[in-house]
């Protein structure tokens, strides 16, 4: 085997540790950059050496950013008073993506749980509490995923904000376009808990 | 290798990209582990939630492999527990209690059925933290260290108990007590199911509880420390039976 084809190969081989992607797919998708070279892998190199070179976590919230500071929390714009909690980064997205929420984030980092020995010093959650106290929070809206762990972390730090500030959690129920018949049970009726006067 | 079972599900962790490595407890296998192929996909892994009542399949080529389980949710416990703050503590307290305390692959029926009837008063019966009291003798007698409360070890009466001897784990009457009192433990009437199940005597009860999981069946388990969730249920309980200032 050649040099050239080492390290073609050593390409395939990080490509398919990637999420989603094994040896197969990685060698397809390797095989596609080297064919659209110019318009594909040049610039992909190139983002990635900038982004390896400059992404960090946000000290104040822990959004993935370029800046030790990121956008949001350095926006004067997003100073709403009010903070929006999520697990994770991914989670961030997704919030950024629905454009329905304007406040600022904080991103735990996981959600407590003692099989792994997860505690709320391994989360940001000392760090939650510091920012209530330091932005003139008014309201700490919880987006933790629907699961055990999830719902154990959000009463937790309800728990830890009482009496400082308004703690709410995002609603539970039927998804946009979801049919009762497909539902499970704990939705029906998390979902009927829930309802509201139309 | 083949069986089929039910059981709840007490704890989940992640393998690889999609599969998850699950913790049952049945009815006649016990505590039992095995890998969920695709349980970390969105279609599996909303099922895969700690207290799920699950059918469970299991298949390997040996019995000591680790196995991989099919599951089918029977019953999911996460919507009665998510909105109570202390019936998510006591699930999260039962399930790793469990996992904790019970040895692999050794059928306990009896704890099993009355874990089943815990869960299902979970979030749904105010009477359930006299249930969790009350199961927590039965994971102690169950696991070789119960307690004797049906009669006083000093004088035999079955009357005016009201302690219990964290030597022997057997009940003292106030009136043997005397004034070695404040070293044994207590023994409010719920660890004895009696009363409503009032917060503060199953805060006491827990106590009582405690002290022989932390001292004989921690002790027998290498001294490791009791699971923090139950800890956190005890604080959690402590603090609604607490008097509003």
């Amino acid at each position: 085997m050649g040099e050239a084809t080492k390290d073609i190969e050593a390409l395939i081989e990080l490509m398919a540790r990637l999420p989603g992607l094994g040896p197969r797919s990685a060698r397809r998708a390797v095989l596609h950059m080297i064919r659209k070279r110019a318009q594909l892998m040049t610039p992909l190199a190139d983002a990635l050496h900038h982004v390896a070179a400059t992404a960090r976590e946000c000290l104040n919230c822990g959004n993935i950013g370029t800046a030790d500071i990121c956008d949001i929390c350095q926006s004067e714009r997003r100073a709403t008073g009010e903070i929006c909690v999520v697990e994770d980064v991914a989670d961030l997205w997704a919030m950024e993506r629905a454009a329905a929420f304007r406040g600022r984030y904080h991103v735990l980092g996981g959600t407590l749980n003692a099989l792994d020995s997860i505690g709320p010093e391994e989360l940001r959650i000392p760090r939650l509490i510091d920012r209530v106290a330091a932005e003139n929070v008014t309201e700490v809206i919880l987006a933790l995923n629907a699961t055990i762990d999830g719902a154990t972390t959000a009463h937790y730090i309800a728990e830890q904000l009482e009496g400082r500030v308004k703690v709410t959690s995002l609603a539970r129920g039927v998804p946009m376009g979801g049919e009762l018949d497909y539902l499970d049970d704990g939705t029906i009726s998390a979902a009927l808990k829930a309802r509201k006067a139309l | 290798m083949e069986w089929r079972d039910e059981g709840a599900l007490l704890s989940v962790r992640r393998h690889g990209e999609s599969a998850a490595i699950i913790e049952v407890f049945t009815a006649e296998h016990g505590r039992h582990a095995g890998v969920v192929r695709g349980g970390a996909s969105r279609r599996i892994s909303p099922i895969l939630q700690p207290g799920a009542q699950l059918d469970l399949t299991w298949r390997a080529r040996l019995d000591e492999h680790l196995g991989s389980f099919t599951v089918e949710l029977l019953r999911s416990r996460t919507a009665a527990v998510m909105g109570d703050r202390l019936a998510l503590a006591g699930l999260n307290a039962v399930t790793a209690l469990l996992s904790f305390s019970l040895p692999e692959r050794e059928p306990h029926p009896s704890l099993y059925a009355r874990t089943i009837t815990l869960l299902d008063l979970l979030g749904t019966s105010p009477a359930w933290p006299l249930a969790y009291l009350r199961w927590e003798l039965a994971l102690l007698d169950e696991l070789g260290f119960g307690l004797d409360l049906s009669a006083c070890a000093v004088t035999g009466a079955r009357e005016g108990l009201a302690h219990v001897s964290p030597r022997t784990g057997r009940a003292v009457s106030a009136e043997a007590a005397g004034k070695w009192a404040d070293r044994l433990l207590p023994l409010p009437p719920a660890l004895l199911g009696h009363g409503e199940g009032e917060l503060s005597g199953v805060a006491r009860g827990l106590v009582t509880t405690g002290y022989f999981l932390r001292t004989r069946l921690a002790h027998q388990l290498g001294n490791r420390p009791l699971p923090e969730a139950r800890q956190r249920l005890v604080d959690a309980i402590a603090r609604y039976s607490a008097p509003s200032a």
